[in-house]
C-alpha cells in the first residue's frame, strides 16, 4: 500500500463513479456554453479590442466553470460519511487529496477542452504568436486552480455556506495565477510579447502550493 | 498594566494630534502635487502598519501550526533561523548587491528587514505562549483590515486630483495591498463561518497560503507593469528630508494607536475565551454528579 | 499545546502487540470531550479486557456515539487519553474496524467494488478477501447492484464487512441494528459472536439490547457523558 497505489485507485474510483452518474459532468458541461454564449453576447467578438481582451474571457470562463466543478469535490464522500472510513484507514491523507487534485484537474480540462473551440468560433481566434506554448499555460494554469481548490474545498467542509466558502477563499489566493494565465494567453494570441516569463511564474505558483497543500491536507482532512 | 492604558492612550492622544499638526501645517508644500500630497501621511502610514500587522498575524499562524508537535516546532524553529541566515547571505552577494542598490535600497537596510522574520519569531513565541497565539492572530488580523481599508480608500482618494485616474491595475503597491485585504478578509470570513473546532488551525493555514501568495502577487503585477506602462498613484524618487520626517512622525502615531486598539481587542477575546471556558466549565460539572476532577487547560495567570 | 496523534503505520505491527495478560487491552483514561459550551463526555475513565463483547446503551445524548468514535480516533479528545494496545487510535488503525449508522460505502458501486476499495487503501490486494467477508455476512459477491439499491439490512451488513476487511482486534460499531429486519440482525449478532470467540474485542452501541441478550459479555451503561454502571445482565433499572 504505497502513496502511488492509492492515489491511482482513488482516482479510478472517482472516474468511474463520475462516469456512471454523469449527472455533474453533463450539467456542467452545459454551465460551460452558457458562460462562452453569456460572453459572446456581452463582449463584442467583432471589435479590434476583443483579441486583447479574449484571453481573459477565456480564463474567468474557466474559472466559473472550476469552482462548480470544485464545489462537488468532495460530494460522494460527505453522503453516508464515506470519509469517516477514509480517515479511519492506514491510507496516507496526501494520497486521497493528489486523487482529489487530479480529478478535478481532469474534469476541469475536459471542460475547457469543450469550452475552447466554442470561443475560437464565437471569437474568430486566431493565433498571432507560438501556439504551442498554449500547452503549457492551460496545464500550469488549470493545475494552479485546482489545486488550491481542491483543498480549500475540503477547508469549506467544515464550514457554513460551503458552496460560497470555496470561491471566497479561492479566488484572492489565485490573483497572481489569474494574472498570469491571462497575460500569458493574451501574449501568445497577440503575438506582443513573450509570454515565457509568465509561464515561470505558473510553474512557481504551482509548485510553492502544491507543496504547501500536500503539507497541510492531513491537519484539514482530519479536522473535526 | 491597567494603569498603563490610560497614560498610553493620552499619549497615542497627543502623538497622533503632534502628527496632525506636522502633516498639515509644518511640512512643505509639494512642488508638483501641492497640497494633495498630505494624504501621504495617513497613506503610507497605515499601509506600514498594516503590512506589520500581516506580518505578525503570519509568524503568529506559522508558530499555531508548528506547535502542535515537539518535532515540528523544532523544524520551524530551525527553518526560521535558516531563512534569516540566508537572506542576510543572499543580500550582500555581488549581484544581488547590485540589483538592489540600482533600486534605490541598500543592502544592510534590506538584511535588517530579513533579520525580522527570525526575531519577530522569537519575540512573538516568547511573549505569547499557547493559544494566545491564535488570539494574536486574530487581533492582528482584524485591526490589519481596518488599516488596509485606510489605505485603499486613500489612494484612489489621492490619485485622482492628481493623476486623474482613481485606480491603475499596474500600479504595483495598491494593487498588492488589494490582494492582501481581499485575502485577510477572507481569512476573517472563514473564522465568522467555520463550525469546526479547529477552525484556529484552518484560519492559520490560510494565513501561511496567504502570505505564500503575496510575493508572488508582486512579481505577477511588477512584470506586468514592464509590459504595458502605466501611471504609478504611490509616486518614486526621493524625498525632502522634512516630508520623510512628518512620515515618521506619522508613522510612530500610527504605531501608537494600532497597539492600543490591538490590545483591547486582544484583552476582549481573552475574557470572552474565558467566559467560554467558564461555561465549558459549568457544562463539565453538570448538576447531576459530582464534580469531575479536572482542570481545562486553561493556558493564561490568574489576574 | 497537546502533542497531535501519532502517524497510523502501515508497514510495522503496533508497538506492545504482546501484552502480559494482565494489561488491558483498551484503556481509557478521564477522557473529556468538549464541543464548545457543551460536554459530550465528563471524565470517562474505564479499562477493557480483549476478545469482550461489549453493549453500550443509554439515552440520546449520553455521549456514546462520541465514545466509540474518540476510540477510533475520529475525534480527539479535550483531555485525557485512550490507547488501544498501548497505542493512540491513530497509530492503532489497523487493530480497529469502524461502523456506523451511515453505510460509509459508496452508494453508486456495487458491493464488491466497494470493498475492493477500501481493501487497497489497507494494502489488501486481489479479490479473495472481499469474497470472503461479504459471504460471511451472508451476502452475495456476486452481486453487481449498486449499494444505495440494497435495502437497509443489506446496506448494514455490507457496512459490517467493509469494517472487518482488515481482520482488525476491535471492532466499533454504532448503531448496527437500526432500521434492520429482524433476520438480517439476528445474523449480524451471530456473526459478532463467531467473531468475539475468535478473540476480537466488540464494542456495540445501541439501543436494541435485547437482540444481544445471551452473546455480550458486559452491558455499558452512560448517562449525560460519563460511564454510570457496568454489568453482566440487563437487569438494571429502568431498562424497557
Amino acid at each position: 500500500m504505497s502513496l502511488w497505489s492509492v492515489t491511482l485507485a482513488t482516482l479510478k474510483k472517482d472516474i468511474r463513479l463520475e462516469w456512471r452518474s454523469k449527472d455533474a459532468l453533463n450539467s456542467m458541461l452545459f454551465f460551460s456554453l452558457l458562460v462562452v454564449v453569456i460572453f459572446m453576447f456581452s463582449f463584442d467578438p467583432l471589435a479590434e479590442e476583443s483579441r486583447h481582451i479574449v484571453g481573459g474571457l477565456v480564463w474567468v470562463g474557466f474559472l466559473f466553470a472550476a469552482v462548480m466543478a470544485l464545489n462537488q469535490t468532495w460530494a460522494r464522500e460527505l453522503r453516508n460519511q464515506v470519509l469517516d472510513a477514509y480517515r479511519v484507514s492506514p491510507a496516507p491523507a496526501t494520497a486521497l487529496f493528489l486523487a482529489k487534485a487530479l480529478g478535478n484537474f481532469i474534469f476541469v480540462s475536459v471542460l475547457e477542452a469543450l469550452m475552447t473551440p466554442l470561443f475560437v468560433i464565437f471569437y474568430n481566434l486566431r493565433v498571432l504568436g507560438p501556439a504551442w506554448q498554449l500547452i503549457p499555460v492551460a496545464v500550469l494554469g488549470t493545475w494552479a486552480l485546482v489545486v488550491n481548490g481542491t483543498f480549500f474545498a475540503a477547508i469549506s467542509l467544515r464550514t457554513r455556506s460551503r458552496e460560497i466558502m470555496l470561491p471566497l477563499l479561492l479566488f484572492p489566493i489565485s490573483i497572481p495565477a489569474v494574472v498570469s494565465m491571462v497575460a500569458a494567453t493574451t501574449s501568445i494570441l497577440t503575438g506582443e510579447d513573450s509570454a515565457h516569463f509568465y509561464i515561470v511564474l505558473l510553474l512557481t505558483y504551482d509548485v510553492v502550493f502544491t507543496t504547501a497543500c500536500l503539507a497541510l491536507f492531513e491537519k484539514i482532512l482530519h479536522a473535526e | 498594566m491597567k494603569r498603563l492604558f490610560p497614560i498610553l492612550s493620552a499619549i497615542t492622544a497627543a502623538l497622533l494630534a503632534y502628527a496632525l499638526y506636522q502633516a498639515l501645517v509644518v511640512a512643505p508644500t509639494d512642488a508638483q502635487q501641492g497640497d494633495v500630497y498630505r494624504i501621504i501621511y495617513y497613506h503610507v502610514p497605515s499601509a506600514w502598519t498594516a503590512f506589520l500587522l500581516f506580518f505578525i498575524n503570519f509568524i503568529a499562524s506559522i508558530q499555531y501550526l508548528a506547535s502542535g508537535k515537539d518535532s515540528s516546532r523544532r523544524a520551524a524553529k530551525w527553518i526560521v533561523i535558516a531563512v534569516g541566515v540566508l537572506g542576510v547571505v543572499v543580500t550582500f552577494l555581488p549581484q544581488v548587491k547590485a540589483q538592489l542598490v540600482s533600486t534605490g535600497m541598500r543592502p544592510s537596510a534590506m538584511a535588517t528587514t530579513v533579520l525580522c522574520i527570525p526575531a519577530f519569531y522569537f519575540l512573538v513565541g516568547w511573549l505569547f505562549p499557547g493559544d494566545r497565539l491564535d488570539v494574536l492572530a486574530l487581533t492582528t488580523a482584524e485591526v490589519g483590515v481596518v488599516f488596509c481599508t485606510i489605505v485603499l480608500v486613500t489612494g484612489p482618494i489621492w490619485a485622482k486630483p492628481v493623476w486623474g485616474i482613481w485606480w491603475a491595475p499596474g500600479d504595483i503597491r495598491l494593487t498588492s495591498t488589494l490582494v492582501l485585504w481581499l485575502i485577510y478578509v477572507s481569512y476573517l470570513i472563514l473564522r465568522r463561518f467555520s463550525n469546526s473546532a479547529q477552525t484556529q488551525m484552518l484560519a492559520a493555514a490560510l494565513a501561511v497560503f496567504g502570505a505564500l501568495d503575496v510575493p508572488l502577487v508582486y512579481f505577477s503585477i511588477w512584470f506586468f507593469r514592464t509590459q504595458h506602462p502605466q501611471p504609478v498613484i504611490g509616486g518614486g524618487g526621493s524625498m525632502d528630508p522634512r516630508m520623510l520626517h512628518t512620515l515618521l512622525i506619522s508613522w510612530m502615531a500610527f504605531l501608537c494607536f494600532a497597539f492600543l486598539v490591538c490590545w483591547s481587542r486582544f484583552r476582549l477575546e481573552l475574557l470572552h475565551r474565558e467566559v467560554e471556558a467558564v461555561h465549558a466549565m459549568k457544562s463539565l460539572v453538570g448538576k447531576d454528579r459530582v464534580p469531575v476532577g479536572t482542570s481545562l487547560p486553561l493556558s493564561r495567570r490568574p489576574q | 499545546m497537546r502533542e497531535s496523534r501519532a502517524e497510523c503505520t502501515d508497514s510495522q505491527p503496533p508497538v506492545n502487540s504482546l501484552l502480559p495478560v494482565s494489561t488491558p487491552a483498551i484503556a481509557v483514561t478521564n477522557v473529556v470531550k468538549q464541543f464548545g459550551r457543551f460536554a459530550a463526555l465528563r471524565g470517562v475513565s474505564a479499562e477493557f479486557d480483549a476478545g469482550r463483547l461489549h453493549a453500550i446503551l443509554g439515552d440520546n445524548g449520553a455521549g456514546k456515539t462520541t465514545f466509540l468514535r474518540a476510540l477510533a480516533g475520529l475525534t480527539q479528545p479535550t483531555q485525557g487519553t485512550i490507547t488501544i494496545f498501548g497505542n493512540d487510535p491513530r497509530a492503532a488503525c489497523r487493530d480497529l474496524g469502524y461502523m456506523a449508522h451511515p453505510s460509509l460505502l459508496y452508494d453508486e458501486m456495487s458491493g464488491m467494488e466497494n470493498l475492493r476499495y477500501f481493501a487497497g487503501l489497507y494494502g489488501i490486494l486481489g479479490d479473495h478477501r472481499c469474497q470472503e467477508v461479504i459471504r460471511a455476512v451472508g451476502l452475495d459477491p456476486t452481486l453487481t447492484r449498486a449499494v444505495g439499491q440494497y435495502s437497509q439490512g443489506m446496506r448494514q451488513r455490507m457496512s459490517l464487512a467493509r469494517a472487518i476487511l482488515h481482520d482488525p482486534r476491535v471492532l466499533l460499531l454504532d448503531e448496527p441494528f437500526s432500521n434492520v429486519d429482524v433476520n438480517s440482525a439476528r445474523e449480524m449478532v451471530q456473526l459478532l459472536k463467531g467473531m468475539r470467540d475468535s478473540g476480537k474485542t466488540i464494542f456495540v452501541v445501541t439501543h436494541q439490547a435485547s437482540l444481544l441478550e445471551g452473546v455480550v459479555d458486559e452491558f455499558i451503561w452512560m448517562q449525560a457523558g460519563q460511564i454510570v454502571d457496568r454489568t453482566a445482565s440487563m437487569a438494571r433499572a429502568g431498562l424497557s
